[in-house]
């Protein structure tokens, strides 16, 4: 296999791909911004972007992570003019990160097709520039990786989810940075979890942070979790979470993150992505995608995305990796998927085996191959409004270890 | 093939319970460990089975994590479920949920 390699940025933090990113910061430069992408036919070159004209703090903070991410080489900006998302902070953090980055303004630079023109030769100057980013060998746990479950079934639980959790396993034991989330399919682990939190008073946080999840998503409508489908032979809730909760392995719990907090060291850290407060703005995260934003805001070069019924997302900015969990899914949908975990159930493979060879995956797209996604050019995006407050000083008990 | 595919899986090596991954008839003859146990009765995808000989009030676990205990005991073998295991989880006001018993239903998640 090909040796891992990373963009090395001017922070020390390496990317696996050196992505140029367009970013619209209202819907109403969308159409600009996407042309613009679309003309240039580059498969580094990604569309990005916030569509509300109000600003919101935490849609500031995950662009500003989006467009300092590792994986990103260059950032044009694509501003209305009169949308209140602030344009000139963000250039700001961008530029501070020595990044290149220049930012268009529609109603400055002369309309629609004034500024795609203008776009289309910023996107040929930030290449350019982006291309002289040094390449250095990239170290195993050096790496970033985060996980999703979404189009799950009945083997997801037992395939793809716990061959997640021993790559996980690998790569925390390596010095690797791991994240999983999604808090409200969580309940009824928030003991378990706890118990693995590397402090008490971090395990206080991780129970508390399911606790909101479980009140917040009752507001919403759901209802509670009840326990599991006793059919499919699941005995209690805690049980049927842990089908979810696999794909985070048995490492000791280092932390809990918010969306667009860098973790502070390696380890395993759980991702809060349920709001604080009253809810305000709707559902937590109204699809896998807003999910997937958020752990790249957190620094993911790739993310492991376990699916049992098969959905076939990608993502802007950092590669996406598929393991299909049933091998029926697999059988019609394989060009999609880049692993087939439903072997497990077939007998014809292990969940180490599947767990190495998602290991191998991951470090084959940190040499530079393409996943399936990536290579049928899906680059899904999708940033809406949130309110939370920042993590309390219990919930990253290693910062004081970091650098 | 030459080699008999066993319809148990091991999820974690902590585990005390096995999942079946293929489905299983009473009479069956199951390696478990080494062993060899004959299933007592038809077993569907999805469902444990007893690794150890487990007596009531035994943590059960899978994915190397307790899932709850146990209120019966059970032979090597023997079916894990609703009949003789319950849940650990301290069930809070919000959940469907009164001294273990389930009192509605809804699914969750997606």
């Amino acid at each position: 296999m090909a040796e891992m390699r990373g963009f090395l940025r001017s922070d020390g933090r390496k990317g696996i791909r050196n992505v140029v990113v367009v970013a619209y910061l209202v819907e109403c430069a969308h159409h600009v911004a996407r042309r613009i992408v679309t003309l240039s036919d580059d498969m580094d070159v990604h569309l990005i972007g916030f569509p509300g004209c109000y600003p919101n703090s935490y849609a500031f903070q995950i662009m500003t992570k989006l467009c300092t991410h590792p994986n990103v080489g260059g950032v044009l900006l694509l501003s209305l003019g009169c949308e209140s998302f602030n344009r000139e902070a963000l250039r700001q953090a961008v530029a501070a990160s020595g990044r290149p980055v220049e930012t268009l303004v529609i109603q400055q630079a002369g309309g629609t097709r004034a500024t795609i023109e203008a776009g289309r030769a910023a996107v040929a100057r930030l290449k350019a520039i982006a291309g002289q980013t040094p390449v250095v060998p990239m170290a195993r746990h050096e790496l970033v990786v985060g996980t999703i479950c979404g189009g799950s079934d009945g083997t997801s639980g037992i395939t793809a989810n716990p061959a997640v959790g021993r790559c996980f396993d690998w790569l925390v034991e390596a010095g690797a940075t791991c994240i999983f989330e999604e808090t409200g399919e969580l309940v009824g682990c928030e003991r378990i979890m706890s118990d693995r939190a590397v402090t008490p008073e971090l395990g206080a946080e991780i129970e508390a942070c399911v606790q909101k999840a479980e009140r917040y998503y009752t507001i919403m409508g759901f209802g509670s979790f009840a326990p599991g489908n006793a059919e499919g032979g699941l005995t209690t809730q805690e049980e049927k979470s842990m089908g979810a909760y696999s794909k985070s392995g048995s490492s000791p719990i280092s932390g809990l993150i918010k969306p667009g907090d860098i973790p502070p060291t390696g380890g395993l850290y759980l991702m809060d992505v349920v709001p604080d407060g009253e809810p305000r703005f709707g559902f937590p995260n109204i699809s896998d995608n807003a999910e997937i934003v958020e752990l790249i805001a957190s620094g993911s070069h790739v993310i492991l995305f376990t699916t049992g019924r098969g959905s076939v997302v990608g993502s802007a900015i950092s590669p996406v990796i598929k393991v299909c969990a049933n091998p029926e899914t697999y059988a019609r949908l394989s060009e999609d998927m880049d692993v087939n975990a439903g072997r497990i159930l077939e007998g014809k493979a292990t969940l180490d085996e599947v767990g190495a060879e998602i290991l191998d995956l991951v470090e084959a797209a940190a040499a530079g191959d393409r996943t399936a996604s990536e290579a049928l050019g899906h680059q899904e995006f999708i940033l809406t409004y949130k309110s939370f407050e920042p993590v309390g000083p219990a919930c990253l008990p290693t910062r004081g270890r970091a650098a | 093939m030459s080699t008999p595919i066993s319809p148990l899986i091991l999820l974690h090596p902590d585990d005390n319970v096995l999942v079946v991954r293929a489905a299983i008839r009473a009479g069956d003859a199951l390696d478990i460990d080494g062993a060899r146990v004959t299933a007592a009765q038809d077993v569907t995808v999805g469902h444990k089975l007893a690794r150890r000989v487990l007596a009531a009030g035994d943590k059960v676990l899978k994915y190397g994590a307790p899932i709850g205990s146990m209120t019966a005991a059970v032979d090597v073998g023997g079916h894990v479920h609703m009949h003789n295991m319950k849940s650990d989880y301290i069930a809070s006001h919000t959940r469907q949920v009164v001294g273990g018993q389930v009192v509605g239903g809804s699914e969750g998640g997606h």
